[in-house]
């Protein structure tokens, strides 16, 4: 029985400027289904920390509810973690990075915990432009509970009881373009060549951070007709794989090609077109991403990489002009500084 | 790359590297796991069949299988194999029921065996149950050849041998001890339809030329004569001081022999640096542990003689130069030669073939070196019915090795008496056989033990030194013995990749612990090797290579540090990755099976 990994590592396992291994940055084995993409981007974070040479004591991993928010116990084992109440992942985010902006935060949910019962919190998030990289393991249904529609899904999408999704669905990064957002991407779990750079220049971005991950559910929504299997979505990574568009990030080494277009002809006679960024689209140009959006909407396509970013982000704390110091740190005599400075600000607004 | 060819009996053979680097090609993984078990019975039968002496290998092989182990290459330590093999032998339940019950149908068919070592018995144990009428001639009142005569009683207990000898001679063996075969014509002659040689390497190196070689007379020994003549006790004493010359293990036999036949001053001494020294590491070891210093770079010059009688030798300091190609040369370092006292002086440089009693025009040709000329891979002679094998085919090598050749020449003998082509040789016995049986469970103990390797126990020193009949290692006890049977890998389970079922989902590149799995477009072996997830630096680790994948990429996994531990195979959804044990053994002559 091997439900404890080894602790033998590759003995040539290289090693980051910190001096730490990829096992450092590894957490628990995983509880999940085997082959759920969720897995595969927790693999992604881990890789994408430690080529980052993060620390992990300045890493906060905050959650919610779900097979997605179960997965920070499955890296940075030597991280600060919070799996919090569903869908309430982004207040408690916003308060604990009120009281530490010194700490790096990834919030991890679902498509269920984001876009159903946490859709006031995340909507709210994004307003505040939290500085938090925020990955939605988003697989279309609600595999916790036996895989029915979540709010993600696509409308026609057919899930593992054979019946075809009636309702519209909620396009989590359109939503956040339109709410303001600052770094929006999308990017699939089995595309590591994409989703690595994507999280560090999300880790990277000051303010609020959305990678839309498709990650597929290999247990309920893994079927023929599912907009979010495996088998459809690798049919597409052909094409996303040369899809990789992260600027102002010189690790990326990926190609990016000038903008066209696949068509993937599946099972039921529908079409799905992958886009790849064009060059004369400017991801800086919030109302190009919005046309973009809405063409590759309209059109059927999934579009990967990055989407939108706003390189003059300004988080919560600029915003609110709060101390440089984090507020778990100002001691008592500087939150309180007496009677005499209370005399000197009265005086000051009389 | 191309995809590579699993059907191929060879290269998962090659991943069970301990299996793959035996000689006999014993299945080490199988038997350890039997262990691990306490089914000693049954890991005694898979080593009987493979290597014959499970009991006196247990205790003596030079276990080429050790710096074999993958567990070298991911920790440390191997696991100690050769130890397991013992405990297999130690606590074995009826094993003779199980072996090959005589009489045996005949099959008209007389064989000669010359000499009476591990080569020969080899090939009488697989060929009596075939039918065959087995005469065996050895000049030693026993069989067992160097293992009687060589290896002394403080590592290899006379009853073990005894035992094990035992086994093969009562499938009905004809012996003749204590005769000497002196000529190979009067052999030819009586009409045997094959004669297979194993005489092994009698004749100890002298040092003929060095001044007072013969002014010091019986003080001065040739080891393995002297090992053979306390094995047989004609030899039961030596003096106080005593030089013993060489680096191999037969060095470190008389060594520590000496010191149990009254040697109060033992001293080894060699010509080149420690490191150099042809003893195994383990045997060097035992032999400091019991106090005996060792005089490295020290070249034998001359035996000191006063009064008609030796009392010492004269020694040349040198130092080793390694030169371009690495060759090695002893430069002597120029100070004053050293003189170390001696009753007594030991021989053991090494040893040679010789065939004094092979008559030179009866069609079996030798080569300049007067080893005879042998098929490589029969051990035929260039008279057809004169087989080989052992040291007394190749040179000195050792027990495993000798054993590994009397299976192949026994195959070559039994073609060749039944007229067929002994070139055309047996496949071998291959299964592979799906372990799983649960969601996390598989058939076999796929968790990899974070243990070092447990130490066998010594006998007291004190007692063991004063009788040369007391073994020195103990072996290790049932619960010992567990342990270090959990921390082999399982290397003979292996990983099958199935290319239709993958969804190339990732999971297993994720959960591999040594980041063997690459997903990627194919290429050279040489720009792979380089793109892989972790290093893959060892080229004589295979790269196992799928077909492609509906992405145009293929499955790429580095054997080389590979834990077997099944969790690729655990959280793939589709089974494409799938464990499957490995059995891979020899064809033994006639085909037959023991275990």
């Amino acid at each position: 029985m091997t439900f404890v990994r080894p602790v033998f590592r590759h003995p040539e396992s290289p090693k980051n400027k910190l001096g730490y291994t990829r096992k450092f940055y590894e957490g628990a084995l995983s509880t999940l289904c085997a082959g759920c993409g969720h897995d595969s981007v927790s693999g992604a974070i881990i890789q994408a920390c430690f080529e980052m040479a993060v620390e992990p004591h300045r890493v906060a991993k905050l959650s919610g509810i779900g097979c997605s928010s179960k997965t920070p116990t499955y890296f940075l084992a030597n991280s600060h973690g919070f799996n919090s109440v569903h869908g309430r992942m982004p207040s408690v985010a916003t308060g604990a990075y009120l009281a530490n902006r010194d700490l790096m935060y990834i919030g991890v949910s679902g498509d269920g915990d984001s876009a159903s019962i946490g859709m006031g919190q995340f909507v709210h998030a994004i307003r505040r432009n939290l500085n938090i990289t925020y990955i939605i393991m988003n697989n279309g249904c609600y595999g916790l509970t036996k895989g029915q529609d979540s709010a993600t899904a696509d409308k026609g999408s057919v899930n593992k009881t054979g019946a075809a999704n009636m309702y519209n669905a909620i396009d989590m990064a359109g939503l956040a373009l339109e709410l303001g957002a600052t770094f929006i991407a999308r990017s699939f779990s089995g595309d590591k060549e994409q989703l690595i750079p994507m999280i560090k220049a999300a880790m990277s971005h000051p303010g609020f951070a959305l990678i839309d991950v498709v990650s597929p559910c290999v247990t309920f929504n893994n079927n023929v007709g599912s907009t979010k299997s495996y088998d459809y979505t690798r049919e597409h990574m052909e094409a996303t794989a040369a899809v990789d568009f992260v600027p102002m990030m010189t690790e990326i080494t990926t190609e990016y090609n000038e903008g066209d277009a696949v068509t993937v002809p599946l099972h039921d006679g529908s079409l799905i077109h992958l886009s790849k960024l064009a060059k004369d689209w400017d991801p800086r140009d919030r109302q190009s991403a919005v046309n973009r959006l809405y063409q590759a909407k309209a059109q059927g396509e999934i579009l990967t990489g990055l989407i939108y970013i706003d390189t003059e982000s300004r988080d919560l704390h600029s915003i609110l002009h709060t101390t440089e110091q984090p507020l778990n740190l100002v001691e008592q005599h500087q939150l309180c500084p007496g009677s005499t400075v209370l005399e000197q600000i009265n005086a000051g607004l009389r | 790359m191309n995809p590579t060819n699993i059907q191929d009996p060879e290269y998962f053979h090659k991943v069970v590297d301990c299996q793959y680097a035996c000689p006999a090609h014993t299945p080490v993984p199988a038997y350890i796991r039997l262990i691990a078990a306490e089914r000693y019975t049954e890991a005694y039968m898979i080593n009987w069949e493979s290597n014959v002496f499970p009991g006196v290998l247990g205790r003596t092989c030079d276990r080429p299988c050790e710096p074999a182990c993958r567990r070298v290459r991911v920790e440390e330590e191997p696991v100690a194999i050769c130890r397991l093999k013992r405990v297999a032998a130690d606590f074995k339940g009826d094993v003779k029921a199980l072996m090959p019950q005589g009489p045996f149908t005949p099959n008209g068919k007389k064989i000669a065996l010359i000499g009476g070592g591990p080569a020969s018995l080899t090939v009488a144990r697989d060929l009596a149950p075939l039918g065959y009428e087995i005469h065996l001639f050895d000049e030693q009142p026993a069989g067992g050849g160097m293992m009687r005569s060589q290896i002394p009683s403080f590592r290899l207990p006379e009853s073990v041998l005894d035992e094990e000898v035992g086994y093969i001679l009562d499938l009905g063996i004809h012996t003749q001890f204590l005769t000497y075969v002196s000529s190979m014509r009067e052999i030819l002659r009586q009409g045997y339809d094959a004669i297979f040689v194993g005489t092994g390497a009698p004749r100890g190196r002298d040092l003929a030329d060095l001044p007072g070689r013969m002014e010091a007379g019986a003080n001065v020994r040739i080891g393995i004569e002297f090992l053979a003549g306390v094995a047989f006790e004609h030899t039961t004493n030596i003096g106080k001081k005593v030089i013993v010359l060489g680096g191999g293990n037969t060095a470190m036999d008389c060594c520590r022999t000496s010191l149990r036949l009254g040697g109060d001053a033992v001293k080894v001494v060699v010509r080149s640096p420690k490191t150099d020294m042809k003893a195994s590491p383990w045997e060097i070891e035992d032999a400091e542990h019991e106090g005996i210093p060792i005089y490295e770079n020290h070249v034998p010059k001359s035996f000191v003689i006063e009064n008609g009688k030796l009392v010492g030798m004269k020694f040349e300091k040198v130092q080793a130069v390694y030169g371009e190609n690495g060759k090695r040369n002893l430069v002597p370092t120029g100070e004053p030669e050293v003189f170390l006292e001696a009753d007594d002086v030991l021989i053991a440089v090494g040893q040679e073939n010789a065939f004094p009693w092979i008559e030179r025009d009866l069609g079996i040709d030798f080569d300049k070196w007067e080893i005879p000329v042998l098929d490589k891979k029969t051990f035929q002679s260039t008279l057809p019915q004169v087989f080989f094998g052992g040291d007394a085919a190749m040179g000195p090598k050792n027990v495993i090795t000798a054993v590994a050749q009397g299976h192949s020449a026994a195959v070559s003998i039994d073609l060749y008496c039944s007229e067929k082509d002994i070139q055309q040789r047996p496949s071998p016995y291959t299964n592979l056989i799906h372990q799983k049986m649960g969601i996390h469970e598989w058939m076999y103990e796929s968790d990899v033990a974070p243990d070092l390797r447990f130490k066998v126990p010594h006998a007291d020193k004190a007692k063991s030194l004063k009788d040369r009949l007391l073994e020195v290692e103990l072996g290790f006890n049932p619960e010992t013995a567990l342990k270090e049977a959990h921390r082999c890998l399982n290397c003979d389970v292996q990983t099958i990749f199935t290319t239709a079922r993958c969804i190339e989902c990732d999971a297993c590149v994720d959960i591999c612990p040594t980041s063997c799995i690459t997903f990627t477009e194919n290429d050279t072996e040489e720009t792979l090797r380089t793109q892989l997830n972790a290093p893959a630096h060892e080229w004589s680790q295979d790269l196992y290579v799928s077909t492609e994948l509906p992405t145009k990429r293929v499955m790429i996994k580095d054997e080389n540090v590979c834990l077997h531990c099944g969790l690729c195979a655990e959280r793939c959804p589709t089974a494409a990755w799938d464990m499957q044990k490995y059995l891979y053994n020899t064809a033994k002559a006639g085909g037959i099976k023991y275990s």
